[in-house]
C-alpha cells in the first residue's frame, strides 16, 4: 500500500465510488429470455391446482414459459406482497390471483391493472356466474380487472375414524342428517365430546364463525360488515350478531380445539387428528389434503354444511399493468378461467368452478374425491353453486374481518368473556374502518 | 489507513522551482481532497440507502398515503397527532420496551459472565469460543420458527417439560408476559455469544499485571472482576448496550415468526407481543395499507431509539464514573 502512487489510489477510489453509484442507481431490467421464449409469472396462494393446465398451455404455445410462485402460501402473506409489488410498480407476476375479500381494495385503484374489457373480455361474461363477473368489475362498470376462478361453496368435512370412535354414524348422508342446523351441530358436538376421543370437535371457532356469518348474511340481506352503501354495520346487522351468538354457544360448549387457523399448531392438529370436523369451503379440501397428508387418505369425508348454503372465498385472476407481456398474460388468464381451466383446477385441487358451463359438465357433476373416501364432491359443492348467495364486501372488509375474528379468538382462548368480546369486536372494527 | 491520511504530503516541503510545476499542483490537490474521496463510498451509500429513505419516510408520514392509491394528500402532522393518542401504538411501545429490558439485561450479564469464563485457561479454548457464536450464524427465521414450535401450547416441548414436573401448560402466545419471556429467550439465545466474544476481546486487552497486583493485595476473583474487569470494559459495554438497544427496539423477525397463521402481524389475539416494527408493518402494509401512518410509526420509533440510547449512555457513564477513579484521564484517551 505504501508504495502505491497516491493519485492512482485516488483514481481507484473515484472509480469505485462511480461504480457504486451506477450499480445502485439502476437495478437493471433482467429479461432473461435467452431462448426467445416469453416467461409469464403467475402469483397465487393456497392451492389453485394449475400445474397440469400450465403444461397443457405451454405445449399448445411453445413460445410461452410459465413460472408459478406461491402455491401452499398463506393469503395473509401473499396479499401484502402483492400490494407492495403494485405500489412499487415492479415485482408482480404477469398474472396474479386476487381473493374476493381484497378485491374491493384493489378495485378502488383499477389503474394498477389491465382493463380486461380492452382485451375483448366482454364476450366472456356468459362464462361466469353473474355475481362473480360483477365482483371483477369496477363500480362504474367501465373496467374489468379480474376474471373469476373459483367460488367457495360450503360443506362440512369430518374424520370418519374419529366419528366411529365416538359412536357417531360415519356415512355422509347420515352425518348430514345429524346437523340440519347449527344448533343440531352443537348438540352433535356435545355427544362427540362426551365420548372422550381425545380430539376436539372442531378446529377453531374463527373458521366456524366466518362460515356462519357468511351463510347467515347471504341468506338475509346479502351483506355482513358493510352494507351495500359502504356503511359499517357490524354493530347493527342482525346477521353478524346471530353468527356471533351461535359461535359463542360453540365455544361455551367446549367444542373448539382452539388451534389458531393457519398456524403451525393448526397444521400439526391436522396431522395428529386432533379435531373431527372443519367448516369446509370447496377450496378447503385441497388445504386439508395438504395438511393432513397422505396417511390420512380415506379417513376424511364430506357432509352438508349445517344451516343452508353460503359462500366463503374464491378468487379472480388479474393482469397488473406493470406486466411486460400484457397480451400474452391476458390470454393465459382467459385460458385459466375458461370452463376447461375451471374443470382442470377442480380435478387437481378442488376449487369449485365459477363457470356455469363447467358446473354443468359431467367432469364436475360426477367428480369424486379419492382422498375424501370417494365423496361425490362435484355433487356436494356443485349443487348449490349456481344459486349461491354472495355476500357484499365493503372497502375495509379485510381489516374489519380481522378485528371481529380476533375478538372471537380472545373469547375462545378465555381472555375475554362473550360480552367483552362483542364490545371489542365493535370498537376495534370501527377503529379499523376509520384507518 | 488513518495514519497515512494524516501524514503531510512529502512533495510540498521544498519547491526547487519558483514556478509551481503542474505535477506539484496536482499533487497538492490530490493530498487535499483524496482523503475525502476515500471515505466517500461510505457516505454515498449511506446517502442512498440511509439518509434518503429517512427523509422520504418523513415526507410520506405527512400525507394520507394509501399504498395503492395514486394521489396522496398532504395532511401535515395529523398522522402524528393521531398516533400519539392511539392506544394500540402505545401498547406496542410497552411491548417493545418490555421485551427489550427482558432480553437485553440478562443477555449482557450472561455475556459478561461467559466472556469471563472463556478468558480463563480452558482446554480447547478456541473451540469453546467458536461454539458460543454458533447460534448467531443460524438464520433468524429458522430460530424463530423452531422456538415458535417449542413454545407451542399443545404440541410444544416447553409445555411438555413443564407438564413433566407437574406445572400446567402456559399459553405462551396469548399471555402477554409469557410471550415476552419466550421472545426474549430467542433473542438471548442468538446474541449472548456474540456479545460474549466482544467482551472477551476487550478483556484480553486488559493488562495482566493489574490482576496480579490485585491478587497480591488479596482480592479474590469476584472482586477482581467487579473492580478491574468491569470498569475497564466500560467503552465496550457502552458499545454493546447501544447495539443491543438498536436491535432490541427494532425487533421484528423473532416476534413475527413466533406467531403463525392468520394475522400473525398482530403478535397474538390481543397484541400480546406486537412490537413497534410489527405495528408499523401492520399499518403500512396488510391489512391497512396506510403508508403515511406506518411512516409516522417509523419516525417515532427512530425518536424512541435515540432517546433510549441516550439514557443508556448516561446510565453507563454514571455507573462507570463511580467505579473508576481516574475519570479525568479518559478525556484525552483513544476515543
Amino acid at each position: 500500500m505504501g508504495t502505491f502512487p497516491r493519485h492512482r489510489l485516488a483514481a481507484v477510489a473515484l472509480a469505485a465510488t462511480g461504480v457504486l453509484l451506477v450499480t445502485s442507481g439502476c437495478g437493471g431490467d433482467d429479461e432473461a429470455a435467452g431462448d426467445g421464449k416469453i416467461t409469464l409469472t403467475v402469483d397465487v396462494f393456497g392451492q389453485f391446482g394449475y400445474e397440469q393446465l400450465y403444461q397443457q398451455y405451454m405445449d399448445a404455445n411453445p413460445n410461452i414459459k410459465i413460472v408459478e410462485r406461491g402455491t401452499g402460501g398463506n393469503l395473509d402473506e401473499y396479499s401484502p406482497k402483492l400490494t407492495q409489488w403494485l405500489a412499487a410498480g415492479k415485482g408482480a407476476g404477469d398474472v396474479v390471483a386476487i381473493e374476493e375479500g381484497l378485491m374491493v381494495e384493489y378495485k378502488a385503484n383499477p389503474d394498477n391493472f389491465v382493463n380486461l374489457l380492452d382485451h375483448g373480455a366482454a364476450d366472456l361474461k356468459g362464462n361466469f356466474l353473474e355475481w362473480k363477473w360483477n365482483q371483477g368489475l369496477t363500480a362504474d362498470g367501465q373496467k374489468l380487472i379480474g376474471l373469476g376462478t373459483d367460488v367457495g361453496g360450503m360443506a362440512m368435512c369430518y374424520r370418519t375414524d374419529l366419528f366411529e370412535k365416538a359412536g357417531l354414524p360415519t356415512d355422509r348422508e347420515q352425518v348430514s342428517a345429524l346437523w340440519p342446523t347449527w344448533e343440531a351441530y352443537i348438540a352433535t358436538g356435545e355427544k362427540f365430546k362426551a365420548a372422550n376421543t381425545g380430539a376436539a370437535f372442531l378446529d377453531a371457532a374463527t373458521n366456524t364463525f366466518n362460515t356462519i356469518v357468511l351463510q347467515s348474511a347471504g341468506n338475509a340481506q346479502g351483506y355482513h360488515y358493510y352494507d351495500t352503501s359502504d356503511n359499517l354495520v357490524v354493530d347493527s346487522n342482525p346477521a353478524v350478531k346471530q353468527a356471533w351468538d351461535t359461535t359463542m354457544n360453540i365455544i361455551n360448549a367446549g367444542l373448539s380445539g382452539k388451534y389458531g387457523s393457519w398456524s403451525e399448531e393448526w397444521v400439526s392438529a391436522f396431522k395428529q387428528a386432533k379435531f373431527a370436523t372443519i367448516a369446509c369451503p370447496a377450496w378447503m379440501t385441497g388445504v386439508i389434503e395438504g395438511n393432513a397428508g397422505p396417511e390420512a387418505k380415506g379417513k376424511w369425508d364430506i357432509a352438508r354444511v349445517p344451516g343452508n348454503g353460503g359462500n366463503w372465498g374464491g378468487s379472480h385472476l388479474a393482469v397488473p399493468r406493470q406486466s411486460k407481456h400484457q397480451d400474452e398474460a391476458v390470454k393465459l388468464a382467459k385460458f385459466l378461467t375458461s370452463a376447461e381451466g375451471h374443470i382442470g383446477a377442480f380435478k387437481a385441487k378442488g376449487p369449485l368452478p365459477s363457470s356455469p358451463q363447467a358446473l354443468d359438465d359431467p367432469a364436475i357433476t360426477e367428480a369424486t374425491n379419492a382422498y375424501f373416501s370417494d365423496a361425490p364432491v362435484g355433487k356436494i359443492f356443485g349443487e348449490g353453486a349456481k344459486t349461491l348467495k354472495p355476500v357484499y364486501m365493503g372497502p375495509k372488509n379485510q381489516a374489519v374481518r380481522t378485528e371481529v375474528e380476533n375478538a372471537v379468538r380472545t373469547v375462545e382462548l378465555g381472555q375475554r368473556n362473550p360480552e367483552q368480546g362483542w364490545q371489542d369486536a365493535i370498537n376495534n372494527a370501527k377503529k379499523a374502518a376509520a384507518k | 489507513m488513518a495514519l497515512q491520511l494524516d501524514a503531510r504530503p512529502p512533495a510540498t516541503p521544498a519547491p526547487r522551482n519558483t514556478r509551481p510545476s503542474r505535477a506539484g499542483r496536482l499533487s497538492r490537490i490530490d493530498a487535499k481532497y483524496s482523503p475525502y474521496l476515500y471515505i466517500a463510498p461510505f457516505f454515498v451509500i449511506f446517502a442512498i440507502f440511509g439518509a434518503w429513505p429517512l427523509a422520504y419516510t418523513f415526507w410520506v408520514s405527512l400525507h394520507d398515503w394509501d399504498l395503492l392509491g395514486s394521489d396522496p394528500t398532504f395532511i401535515g402532522a395529523e398522522n402524528y397527532t393521531r398516533l400519539l393518542v392511539d392506544s394500540d401504538f402505545w401498547h406496542s411501545v410497552v411491548n417493545t420496551l418490555g421485551i427489550f429490558v427482558l432480553s437485553t439485561l440478562p443477555q449482557l450479564l450472561a455475556a459478561l459472565w461467559l466472556a469471563n469464563l472463556l478468558n480463563r485457561q480452558l482446554r480447547m479454548r478456541t473451540g469453546w469460543r467458536m461454539a458460543v457464536l454458533v447460534p448467531n450464524v443460524t438464520s433468524t427465521a429458522a430460530v424463530a420458527i423452531v422456538f415458535g414450535v417449542l413454545f407451542g401450547r399443545e404440541f410444544g416441548m416447553v409445555n411438555w417439560l413443564l407438564d413433566l414436573v407437574g406445572v400446567d401448560g402456559i399459553e405462551w402466545k396469548s399471555n402477554r408476559f409469557a410471550s415476552w419471556v419466550a421472545i426474549s429467550t430467542m433473542v438471548d439465545w442468538r446474541w449472548t455469544g456474540y456479545n460474549a466474544l466482544i467482551f472477551l476481546a476487550a478483556m484480553q486487552a486488559i493488562p495482566r499485571d493489574l490482576y496480579e497486583a490485585a491478587a497480591i493485595d488479596g482480592a479474590n476473583r469476584a472482586r477482581q472482576f467487579w473492580t478491574i474487569t468491569v470498569p475497564l470494559l466500560k467503552p465496550t459495554i457502552i458499545f454493546c448496550v447501544i447495539i443491543s438497544t438498536i436491535g432490541g427496539l427494532q425487533l421484528f423477525t423473532e416476534p413475527r415468526l413466533f406467531h403463525s397463521g392468520t394475522n400473525a402481524i398482530r403478535g397474538g389475539p390481543m397484541r400480546e407481543s406486537q412490537t413497534m416494527t410489527m405495528y408499523m408493518f401492520e399499518n403500512a402494509f396488510a391489512p391497512y395499507y396506510n403508508f403515511g401512518y406506518g411512516s409516522a410509526v417509523a419516525w417515532l420509533l427512530f425518536a424512541l431509539i435515540a432517546i433510549v440510547a441516550a439514557i443508556n449512555v448516561l446510565i453507563i457513564r454514571r455507573l462507570g464514573a463511580g467505579a473508576r477513579p481516574d475519570t479525568g484521564k479518559r478525556k484525552g484517551g483513544s476515543r
